[in-house]
């Protein structure tokens, strides 16, 4: 679904990115953490190729069509321009898929009445996109993704601003589409819904991988230390695994 | 002795003794608007202004009566004597602004012969004229600009035999008659302007295909604004100019 | 006019009736059936000659102009998703004039045909292309509008100095004409000049549609989506400054359309950048027209300038857009 190859991105002196290679396989729901700075979004956009970069992503190399086929983008930033129906925000994830100058078709259709399904806006579908709250749009924006339909979903910090039921939901409809033989990647600040719902987590430092695996294995002490500086508790129950930050370590 | 008016200039330039008049408006040396340029060319040429006026020290200024008023009165008060050489409204007026002008320069005698030749051109041109109902004629100026009744220029038109189009259409003096309003009055000879320099919008309509639909061949007459800008003996050869280009019409 | 067509077919029909009213009001006065007769028999008749010659380029151009300025306006606010883009207010339109009044003082435009509208095609691109580099992807409105003004009045200085030096007497005085443009006297020869530019213009903005609304989403999602961006930006340049530039060198620099029609009805088609594109030319052409009609009922004789009328009715939107712009704190 995705392989980079010694990634670098060079921003004037500094290296924000630094040879990161990797590789996410179908069925993977990868939690992408790290500190502010460490280099989350610059990973995904130079993937995407979005960014000047050197080494290999495997996206970055494919044609700007089929590229759009095959990964889904969601920003960090929370943009939503003119005061467009929900509905009609949702289905611009159809525009890959769509001939140029032709209508939306049955197929289409399905993808976005799924996709307002999945994150629960059958109520919004002719609200002006731009006038809901914030939690609202993030949810709008993801099922914009969701339409979008493709083996591979990036997405920049989706929970940030949701209320818990919302950020459950989301990690529920991540965790599926993974289930469903897809690819998810995504990056979180909060530890306990990546700890929880990812099948990978892969933790960033200074712009280089710190650790790679499954949650129990990277959201060690140690890392946590080294990486976040700070203390939590972290276990494994009936649920799942937990991991609840504790405190910071000076 | 200094002229600060274009039509004072041309009137001076007529009647001055060689080296009376010391300076004329630079647009007396213009060939476009003015009869007597060659005459301006070995004088001072000045703009109106009266610092420059006071510089050259003159005994008399002659001003019309456009004149700037501010300039006229600072010119007195600078103690230079001011003489404004009447406006010529219609050939009538012609003889009494020459003799205006004599009496200024000290030329009565001159301005009294050129008056009097004057005046008999003017009625051997009216006598001639009276004869026969002429065609029907418009001035078509830059921007749409036309002479009814009461103008000067209907009065030239009137010797050189043709009836004012613009005086049928109720238009008094000067005035704007719009072109699909000339194309409706359907005149027999369009009389247009000869084009300045350079390129501008108000002389594109004497070009606009609708006024050379009107005007075919041989209906059409320029006139040298030189000829008619101001009211000098010179108005005659316009009209007299004018005739010609009747008669040879068809 | 697939996704609404009740609106489509309303503006289709607006611009038909102010095109025939367009036809049918003039100081000439002709009767409304003779008018038409005349019209369609184009004999050597005064009627036929004033139909033809006269109201028929008048009411083309209108549309002409009218459909480009709406059209450029919708295609400049998608971009920069930002209400307050309007080819006239930030100088697109007053550099198009600069390279016009250039063309004509130095004799270009009578050197060969299309001399006139490719330099006001020039001078609109040269602003477009500063006002993009200046304002950014993202076209803030405090940026874009400083950017305007300073674009706007240096084109303005300059078309006044070219013109002041001008050996013509006439021509210092049509600043005016250039600065708030007219549709008077003008002829099929002028319908010809710019449409040939402003057709490419057209298909150009016209295709602009799947990325405007991509853009809705914002830069990124928009070329994850498989818009190329700089081949976005550089049809925008290129067909606002083919519709402007043609455009301005027939008929002056008209302000506001592009603002007004798009604002209108953006409403009536859901917000869509690209259901805003065909409905802003419409929009534009029947504002136009009824902006043409009304200097001629005012003055019927004089040449009352176009963006007179259109400024009457679009500043104060502007200063209202302005006002509410600043109450969302964008």
């Amino acid at each position: 679904m995705l392989t980079l190859d010694a990634l670098t991105v060079a921003r004037g002196p500094c290296t924000v990115l630094a040879d990161v290679s990797l590789t996410v396989g179908a069925g993977e729901f990868v939690g992408l953490i790290g500190p502010n700075g460490a280099g989350k979004t610059t990973l995904m956009r130079a993937a995407l190729g979005l960014l000047p970069h050197r080494g290999q992503s495997s996206l970055a190399a494919m044609p700007a069509q089929a590229r759009a086929r095959a990964v889904a983008w969601m920003p960090q930033s929370r943009e939503i321009a003119w005061p467009v129906a929900v509905e009609t925000l949702i289905a611009l994830g159809r525009l890959p898929h769509l001939p140029r100058g032709a209508q939306l078709a049955p197929a289409d259709r399905a993808a976005i009445d799924a996709a307002i399904a999945r994150m629960g806006l059958e109520s919004f579908r002719t609200r002006a996109a731009n006038r809901l709250s914030g939690g609202e749009q993030a949810r709008v924006l993801i099922a914009r993704v969701l339409a979008q339909d493709t083996p591979l979903i990036l997405a920049d910090e989706p929970a940030a601003g949701l209320d818990p039921a919302h950020q459950i939901t989301l990690m529920r409809a991540f965790a599926a589409e993974a289930a469903a033989g897809r690819s998810v990647v995504a990056s979180l600040h909060d530890l306990g819904l990546a700890a929880r719902h990812c099948t990978r987590i892969i933790a960033l430092h200074r712009g280089r991988v710190a650790a790679d695996g499954p949650p129990a294995q990277v959201l060690s002490a140690g890392l946590l230390a080294e990486v976040f500086h700070i203390t939590a508790h972290v276990a494994q129950t009936p649920h799942g695994p937990v991991c609840q930050p504790l405190e910071v370590i000076r | 002795m200094v002229s600060v008016n274009l039509c004072a200039d041309q009137f001076a330039l007529m009647l001055a003794a060689p080296g009376q008049l010391v300076s004329v408006t630079h647009v007396a040396a213009d060939p476009h608007v003015s009869v007597m340029a060659a005459a301006a060319r070995g004088l001072h040429l000045n703009r109106a202004q009266a610092e420059e006026v006071h510089a050259l020290a003159p005994d008399l200024v002659l001003a019309g009566p456009w004149t700037s008023a501010y300039t006229v009165s600072l010119l007195r008060r600078l103690g230079i004597a001011v003489t404004v050489i009447p406006d010529v409204r219609t050939l009538d007026d012609v003889p009494d602004a020459l003799r205006a002008t004599g009496t200024a320069l000290g030329r009565e005698a001159d301005a009294e012969a050129m008056a009097a030749s004057f005046t008999a051109d003017l009625d051997t041109l009216r006598a001639a004229a009276r004869d026969a109902p002429g065609p029907r004629a418009v001035l078509h100026n830059p921007g749409n600009y036309t002479s009814g009744t009461g103008s000067m220029a209907d009065q030239i038109l009137t010797l050189a035999g043709l009836s004012n189009v613009a005086a049928e259409a109720g238009i008094a003096g000067g005035g704007w008659l719009a072109l699909e309003s000339m194309v409706m009055l359907a005149p027999d000879m369009v009389i247009g302007a000869e084009p300045y320099p350079g390129a501008s919008r108000a002389e594109e309509v004497l070009r606009h295909p609708a006024a050379r639909a009107l005007a075919g061949p041989g209906r059409r007459a320029l006139l040298a604004d030189s000829d008619w800008v101001c009211g000098t003996p010179h108005v005659l050869r316009a009209a007299a100019h004018l005739r010609h280009a009747v008669e040879r019409a068809p | 006019m697939r996704d609404h067509p009740g609106l489509m077919t309303a503006l289709l029909a607006l611009v038909l009736a102010l095109f025939a009213a367009s036809l049918l009001i003039g100081p000439a006065g002709i009767a409304p059936a003779q008018a038409l007769a005349a019209l369609l028999r184009g004999d050597a008749t005064a009627e036929a000659l004033v139909m033809r010659e006269i109201r028929l380029p008048r009411a083309l151009l209108a549309v002409m102009i009218g459909a480009s300025l709406g059209l450029a306006g919708a295609a400049m606010q998608g971009y920069l998703r930002n209400p307050l883009a309007e080819p006239g207010l930030i100088g697109v339109s007053g550099s198009a004039a600069l390279g016009a009044v250039i063309a004509l003082q130095t004799g270009l435009a009578a050197s060969f045909a299309l001399g006139l509208p490719l330099a006001a095609l020039a001078g609109a691109a040269l602003a477009v292309g500063l006002l993009l580099a200046l304002a950014g992807p993202r076209g803030g409105s405090l940026t874009l509008i400083l950017a305007g003004i300073a674009v706007s009045a240096l084109a303005g200085a300059l078309t006044a100095l070219v013109l002041n030096l001008s050996p013509n007497p006439f021509a210092a005085a049509e600043i005016v004409f250039w600065m708030m443009g007219s549709l008077v006297d003008r002829s099929m020869t002028h319908v010809w000049l710019a449409l040939p530019l402003m057709a490419v213009g057209w298909v150009l903005l016209a295709g602009l549609g799947r990325g405007l609304d991509a853009l809705t989403l914002g830069e990124d999602a928009a070329e994850t989506l498989g818009i190329s961006l700089t081949r976005l930006r550089l049809m925008l340049v290129a067909g606002t400054a083919c519709v402007v530039g043609a455009g301005t060198a027939v008929a002056g620099a008209i302000g506001f359309v592009g603002l007004v029609v798009p604002h209108i009805l953006r409403p009536f088609v859901g917000a869509r950048p690209s259901a805003l594109l065909p409905a802003s030319a419409l929009g534009g052409a029947a504002m136009l027209l009824a902006a043409d009609v009304a200097v001629r009922l005012v003055l019927p004789d004089r040449d009352l300038k176009l963006g007179v009328v259109t400024a009457l009715v679009g500043a104060p939107l502007f200063l209202h857009l302005i006002w509410r712009t600043r109450a969302e704190g964008l």
